[in-house]
């Protein structure tokens, strides 16, 4: 991987406030419910992530994870709650924040190429009325370049492979030099060598000093990948360290009866024991 | 064939047309919205007809403001009944602008019984008659130049459509691509989508009376599609859709006079051969094109490079 200290932003300390309860947290989230149709799908979420860690967001099909991003970015209307960002509400600090999203989200068929999309993740700090300009492209290059794709650069995006596309939302979540991330299940259908370059990735943007929200579905792997964990379903069934919070019991709660999946936390349970 | 000062007028009002319809075009075929331009340019019906007759004449511009606002309420209604109920877009699109046009079919007939205004003109416009309207005319060298009405509209709105998408050019790409990315990225998509929807109201309004409500909706997605199959690049995709659409104006309008009398027909209607025009150069392009193509597809079925002669992929 090539060296990170490509675009540095000043990177603002925010105002500390003496009523938010943990004014420096990356993230905090008060209180939060959002429902489809009246029907609540994450229900008094409270969590307060600490600033540099590895977060592994984990739990079954349905159970709201992509929904908790999306209501952290406003991209789902809250049914109630608060979310903060370093003490701030979201939309103050949109540049501190990069979002990498499921890749079925979008038209891979769309009329661009890798170099326009990880471009994108840009257009903030271009601005309205002003063009893309060489040194935008250049940043965009460089991300791609850390994540190993730069010869792909002029590729039309539908000819891309899946994990060649996921790595192309990655570099423009990383053109976007934010210190807060969340990934939406960036694993999803990628080869054991994109996924172990993901993590290195990872581990790098942790080792900046950046906090990262990564939705997981592999338990085998997350004690090896993860500091930190959420178990979500619907509810926090637990957040902390993964050490104190990823047990079998909590497993279990996050789980329910899916039999099948106890077998893989079990499994899991005993890497933990391992490892 | 005889080619008289008309026929010039005629081509360029039918590529101005053509050219304010791509550009908007563009955005709805790569937002799988292509039907939108259809339910817009039905449902408009009734902002004519009540402009019409509250106003009680029939002077462009009322007609206009009321069909334009019409037009942006049909894309509003329908995402409205989207969010709120369980009824995909498409359904939604067909409830709001089947609604609308059948109620600006009924006050068109109400109306008409006053003054002319004739459904079969809304739909099928009538590109011939539109350089009898003169708006003001001007001396050129020796010649005196009468220009159509019809031009000065066309030519304002594509050049508001051509101005839009230079000036938007970034943020109409972003929130068509991924509208969550542009929410991120302080960009609101939903306004953008009502901005295009905008665009494609007044458009089709105004191409309303040179190619009538319905080929308005060829002119909107034809040379869109047929340039998507071109070309990989939006901004290229933007360039090459309002030179199809263009060329179609005048091939049309030449295959209007020359074909018809080969078969024994009187000459027919250029916003018709436009249509059939652009048609026809999707079929060239859906069999040709350099990459997406039938044949190109088939050629190059089994003409494999040796994967083994370069250097080694490194991914
Ligand atoms: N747009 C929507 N309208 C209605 N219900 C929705 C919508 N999006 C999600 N849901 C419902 O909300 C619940 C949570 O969905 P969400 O996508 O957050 O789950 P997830 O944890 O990301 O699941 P997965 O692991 O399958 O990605 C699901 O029951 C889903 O059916
Ligand atoms: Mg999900």
């Amino acid at each position: 991987m090539p060296d990170l200290a490509y675009h540095n932003k000043p990177s603002a300390t925010p105002p500390l406030r003496e009523d938010d309860h943990s004014p420096r947290a990356p993230l905090s989230i008060h209180d939060l419910t959002v429902a489809y149709h009246r029907k609540p799908v994450l229900w008094d979420i409270d969590l307060d992530i600490p600033e540099g860690k590895l977060v592994g967001i984990i739990g079954p099909n349905g159970a709201g994870k992509s929904t908790l991003i999306k209501a952290c970015l406003d991209l789902v209307p809250k049914a109630s709650g608060l979310v903060q960002v370093y003490g701030q509400p979201y939309k103050r600090q949109r540049s501190v924040v990069g979002y990498v999203p499921q890749r079925e989200s979008v038209d891979w068929d769309f009329p661009v190429s890798a170099l326009d999309v990880v471009t994108m993740g840009l257009y903030r700090d271009i601005g309205w009325f002003k063009v893309v300009r060489r040194k935008h492209k250049d940043i965009a290059r460089a991300a791609l370049d850390r994540v190993g794709i730069s010869h792909l650069a002029e590729r039309q995006i539908s000819q891309l492979s899946g994990g060649q596309q996921q790595r192309v939302f990655l570099a423009r979540a990383l053109a976007q030099d934010a210190s807060l991330y969340f990934m939406d299940e960036p694993f999803a259908a990628v080869d054991a060598a994109t996924e172990r370059a993901i993590v290195t990735l990872l581990k790098d943007l942790q080792s900046q000093g950046k906090t990262t929200l990564v939705v997981h579905h592999d338990l085998a792997t997350v004690t090896q990948y993860f500091d930190y964990v959420i178990l979500l379903n619907m509810r926090v069934v637990a957040a902390g360290p993964t050490e104190e919070v990823f047990t079998a019991e909590n497993l279990h709660r996050t789980y329910g009866g899916k039999l099948t999946l106890l077998a893989e936390a079990g499994h899991a349970l005993s890497q933990i024991k391992r490892g | 064939m005889n080619w008289i000062v008309d026929d010039t007028w005629i081509v360029i009002i039918g590529a101005l047309t053509a050219i304010a319809c791509a550009l908007p075009g563009c955005f709805l075929v790569l937002r799988g919205m292509s039907m939108m331009g259809d339910a817009i340019s039905h449902a408009v019906l009734p902002g004519l007809a009540i402009a019409f007759l509250v106003t009680g004449t029939r002077a462009s511009f009322t007609m206009f403001i009321g069909a334009a606002v019409v037009g942006v309420l049909t894309a509003v209604f329908t995402q409205w009944i989207t969010n709120l109920g369980k009824v995909d877009r498409g359904a939604s699109m067909g409830i709001v602008f089947t609604t609308l046009f059948a109620l600006g079919l009924l006050l068109i007939v109400q109306a008409a019984d006053y003054v002319d205004l004739d459904p079969g003109c809304v739909l099928y416009g009538n590109i011939e008659w539109t350089t009898f309207d003169v708006s003001f005319e001007f001396n050129w060298g020796s010649t005196l130049v009468f220009v159509p009405r019809a031009a000065i509209i066309l030519g304002s709105v594509a050049l508001l459509n051509l101005c839009i998408t230079v000036f938007f050019f970034k943020e109409l790409k972003i929130s068509a691509f991924d509208p969550e990315l542009a929410t991120t990225q302080g960009i609101n998509a939903q306004l953008m989508h009502y901005l295009l929807m905008t665009q494609v109201a007044i458009t089709t309004v105004a191409a309303f009376e040179v190619v009538g409500s319905i080929i308005v909706i060829a002119m909107l997605v034809t040379p869109a599609a047929t340039a998507h199959l071109l070309t990989d690049r939006l901004h290229w995709m933007l360039v090459i859709s309002a030179i199809i659409g263009a060329s179609a104006a005048g091939i049309g309008h030449v295959l209007a006079i020359v074909v018809p009398p080969l078969i024994g027909f009187e000459s027919t209607t250029t916003s018709g051969m436009m249509a059939v025009t652009t048609g026809l150069l999707f079929i060239v392009a859906w069999l040709f094109a350099p990459n997406y193509g039938w044949l190109s597809r088939i050629l190059s079925r089994k003409d494999v490079e040796n994967p083994f002669s370069g250097p080694l992929p490194t991914d």
